[in-house]
């Protein structure tokens, strides 16, 4: 399929967005109508994806633009609508379809009975199609658009029972968060057009080496900028605090918008713009840095977690640090290798998390008991009644914890291989590779802690609702059973040398990434040292995964009405180390009460209602009044002042 | 042109016009404020006619009109008074000041 039909793949699920938004508008009981075209539009923008690899591939993997129309075109701005097809792309064109078309499928079922249905659907579109302008932009600007689309999908999902406030609130936290990065992704594109004079990707890779200082102030203040702009929409630190929240919406949006895409984009534009990256060491530490940092506390607040999707959430954001230290550690590939095998592995997991919180639902509805069917502590033994969502929630577990020869073994391992290598350049990089294989076996730990207190030991489930306990029906379980394959065998898409395989991720990006790994090479630990980095790994997955089951085992779970208080450290962890309520001490409050006070109380109300408004009516009230006084009503008194004006113009007439 | 008796004629007339005026200012009864204003009407007449001695016939055509319409004020003047007393029982200016601001 040639790469001038890459517009189609986004006018499908943009098409699919309009029919079913008419629909919800008019006919929002037409669910036939809308699983049709919701799930349709994504699994054909997924075929026509495959065409277009395909041609890619025998093309040899050689980047095409495909310029739409004129966007912008005034004095020396030239702005173009125009899509890429490159190797890149590509490997997110097939993620962003392919676990879109089996996350459409499975909320077919998970959703079949919500009234808002049809507007579900047409809003899940909407974000397919805005994460694909996304990674298919030729330019930063048309990315942008994309970037804030997938923003605005976030929100609209986030809130999408919008009749509880708390959610509501929850999308708005969401988009603010996102605004203070997309202002430093803003700044950078101004910087990056007055230094370089072009957005086009391909010609930002062509022309910054020589427009730009490699190490210098302005590239180092760019892609700081940038990474701002990453931090938010990849929810790390120090702008995290959304993602938590953002698990007040649908579960599988959850999966498909908070864990397998959306949140990635961030690495995505770090690859994308790996010359710039390259240029600036600074803030490849920075980024590592943040990146791993974020991991570790994540993993840390994940461990005292009762909320089954909180668990997972923080077990997002954590990854997602993962995959920033690759990035910054120069490991492009292995960032996006992760960014691909997170997706299948954390896609599964939401989703097998979304079947739990259906049965459990059904559960709690049939015994009258409204206890949260997402805390962990109501829940056990579910094995029995869930067999399949049990084996593959298990399989899911298996793969992040970075069991061989799952997908998620691999990735991460080439991430702390990485962080290893370059430590022998940046030395504070040994640092941050301790601190992943930490989180490695943290990780490992809560997640065998979720899967412990979901799936084995006895039920807490009430006895009356342990009948309705069972797998979702066909349209859930069969993406579940993809996923599962996928996050299984994910490896091979860059199995490396030890193991038989011949780097397949990294012979395809190449062509991408090879001017930035040419300034800014990386040296790979070979030999022993490589094997030991493997044997740790492993020993600290499968340690990991062990402490969890059996602490988790042996503790007793009490209802979540007589938990006693928590005490101490996991105090601090329970409360995700206080960080909302230092933002809310910090930033929420004093802008709130400024705005209360100097802008509404002084400037709104003081001087602008006070001064402009009532003030100037006021001073015409007053003059009014003043000539008013003159009307006496009095006779004499305008015959006295008749005569003075007669006198006073006789005098000035005769003079 | 010989001019006898201008200059007594005028200083009549200023005197005639002052007294009106001060009366105007000075009296509160609508009759008398009435009649002060005929007065200053008559002032300027005799003013008129001892200048038309001077610039020929112009001056007694504007005594005749000014006559003419000085009836016609006094009609419509004392008709006012009459309608002001019925209302309110009371010619005083003073307590006439409906049109105060």
């Amino acid at each position: 399929m040639p790469a001038s039909l890459l517009w189609l793949v986004i006018a499908l699920p943009l098409a699919g967005f309009v029919a079913n938004g008419l629909l919800a508008l008019r006919r929002p009981g037409a669910t036939g109508a809308v699983t049709a075209i919701g799930t349709g539009a994504v699994a054909a923008a997924f075929a026509v994806a495959l065409g277009l690899v395909a041609g890619l591939r025998a093309a040899g993997g050689e980047a095409t633009v495909v310029p739409l129309w004129a966007w912008m075109h005034t004095g020396a701005l030239r702005l173009d609508i125009a899509l890429q097809l490159d190797p890149l792309t590509a490997v997110m064109l097939l993620v962003v379809t392919g676990v879109g078309t089996l996350i459409h499928v499975f909320s077919v079922g998970y959703m079949h009975d919500d009234p808002g249905y049809a507007r579900y659907f047409a809003y899940l579109n909407l974000f397919v199609a805005s994460m694909l302008v996304l990674v298919l932009g030729a330019s930063l600007p048309v990315s942008f658009i994309g970037w804030e689309g997938v923003g605005l999908c976030s929100y609209l999902l986030i809130g999408f029972w919008h009749a509880d406030e708390a959610n509501a609130d929850a999308g708005k936290k969401a988009f603010l968060a996102n605004r203070v990065g997309d202002f430093g992704v803003l700044v950078a594109m101004f910087l990056l057009w007055w230094h370089v004079g072009t957005l086009d990707y391909a010609a930002l890779a062509e022309r910054a080496p020589t427009a730009l200082v490699a190490g210098g102030g302005t590239v180092t203040a760019i892609t700081l900028l940038l990474l701002l702009g990453c931090t938010g929409k990849s929810a790390q630190i120090p702008l995290h605090v959304w993602l938590p929240d953002a698990m007040a919406g649908p579960t599988p949006v959850s999966a498909l918008i908070h864990a397998a895409t959306m949140v990635t984009a961030g690495v995505f534009l770090v690859v994308r713009l790996a010359a710039l990256f390259a240029m600036a060491p600074l803030t490849a530490s920075v980024m590592a840095g943040i990146g791993v940092t974020t991991a570790l506390l994540a993993a840390l607040v994940a461990l005292r977690q009762h909320d089954i999707k909180k668990v997972l959430a923080y077990s997002t954001i954590s990854q997602l640090g993962f995959m920033f230290l690759a990035v910054g550690a120069g490991a492009y590939v292995a960032g996006l290798f992760h960014v691909v095998t997170h997706a299948f592995f954390k896609a599964l997991l939401f989703l097998g998390a979304g079947g739990v919180i259906h049965a459990m639902h059904a559960a709690g509805h049939a015994a009258h008991d409204h206890a949260d069917p997402q805390d962990m502590r109501h829940m056990g033994g579910l094995r029995t009644a869930m067999p399949w969502t049990a084996a593959l929630m298990g399989l899911g577990t298996l793969a992040i914890a970075g069991v061989p020869p799952l997908s998620g073994f691999f990735s991460k391992d080439e991430i702390l291989a990485a962080a290893f290598g370059r430590g022998s350049d940046v030395p504070v990089f040994r640092l941050y590779w301790a601190m992943g294989l930490l989180t490695a076996f943290l990780t490992a730990v809560y997640m065998a802690r979720l899967f412990t207190m979901t799936f084995l030991g006895t039920s807490r489930v009430p006895e009356a609702g342990r009948v309705h306990l069972h797998d979702g029906p066909p349209s859930m379980t069969l993406p579940l059973v993809v996923l599962g394959v996928l996050a299984a065998a994910g490896g091979v898409l860059n199995l490396p040398a030890w193991a038989g395989g011949h780097h397949a991720l990294d012979t395809w990006l190449a062509p991408v990434v090879e001017r930035a790994m040419a300034m800014r090479p990386l040296d790979l630990p070979h030999g022993r040292t490589e094997w030991a980095l493997v044997g740790g790994a492993v020993a600290a997955g499968v340690a990991g995964l062990l402490l969890g089951w059996r602490a988790t085992r042996a503790a007793p779970i009490v209802p979540a009405a007589q938990a006693a208080p928590e005490t101490g450290l996991w105090r601090l962890l329970h409360r995700r180390f206080y960080v909302d309520e230092l933002y809310a001490a910090v930033v929420v409050r004093p802008i709130v009460a400024f705005s209360r006070t100097v802008l509404w109380q002084g400037l709104d109300r003081g001087a602008i209602d006070g001064g402009a408004v009532r003030g100037l009516a006021r001073s015409f009230q007053s003059l009014g009044w003043a000539g008013s006084r003159l009307q006496t009503g009095q006779l004499g008194f305008y015959v006295v002042v008749f005569v003075a004006g007669a006198v006073w113009v006789l005098r000035t007439v005769l003079d | 042109m010989p001019a006898p008796l201008l200059g007594p004629a005028l200083a009549l007339s200023g005197v005639l016009f002052s007294l009106g005026v001060a009366g105007v200012l000075l009296r509160r009864n609508a009759i008398i404020l009435f009649m002060c204003v005929e007065l200053m009407l008559n002032a300027v007449n005799l003013a008129l006619v001892a200048f038309a001695q001077l610039h020929g016939t112009a001056g007694h055509v504007m005594v005749l009109l000014v006559m003419t319409v000085a009836a016609a004020e006094a009609a419509v003047g004392l008709a006012i008074i009459l309608a002001i007393f019925r209302h309110t029982q009371s010619v005083d200016l003073d307590n006439i000041n409906l049109l105060h601001g």
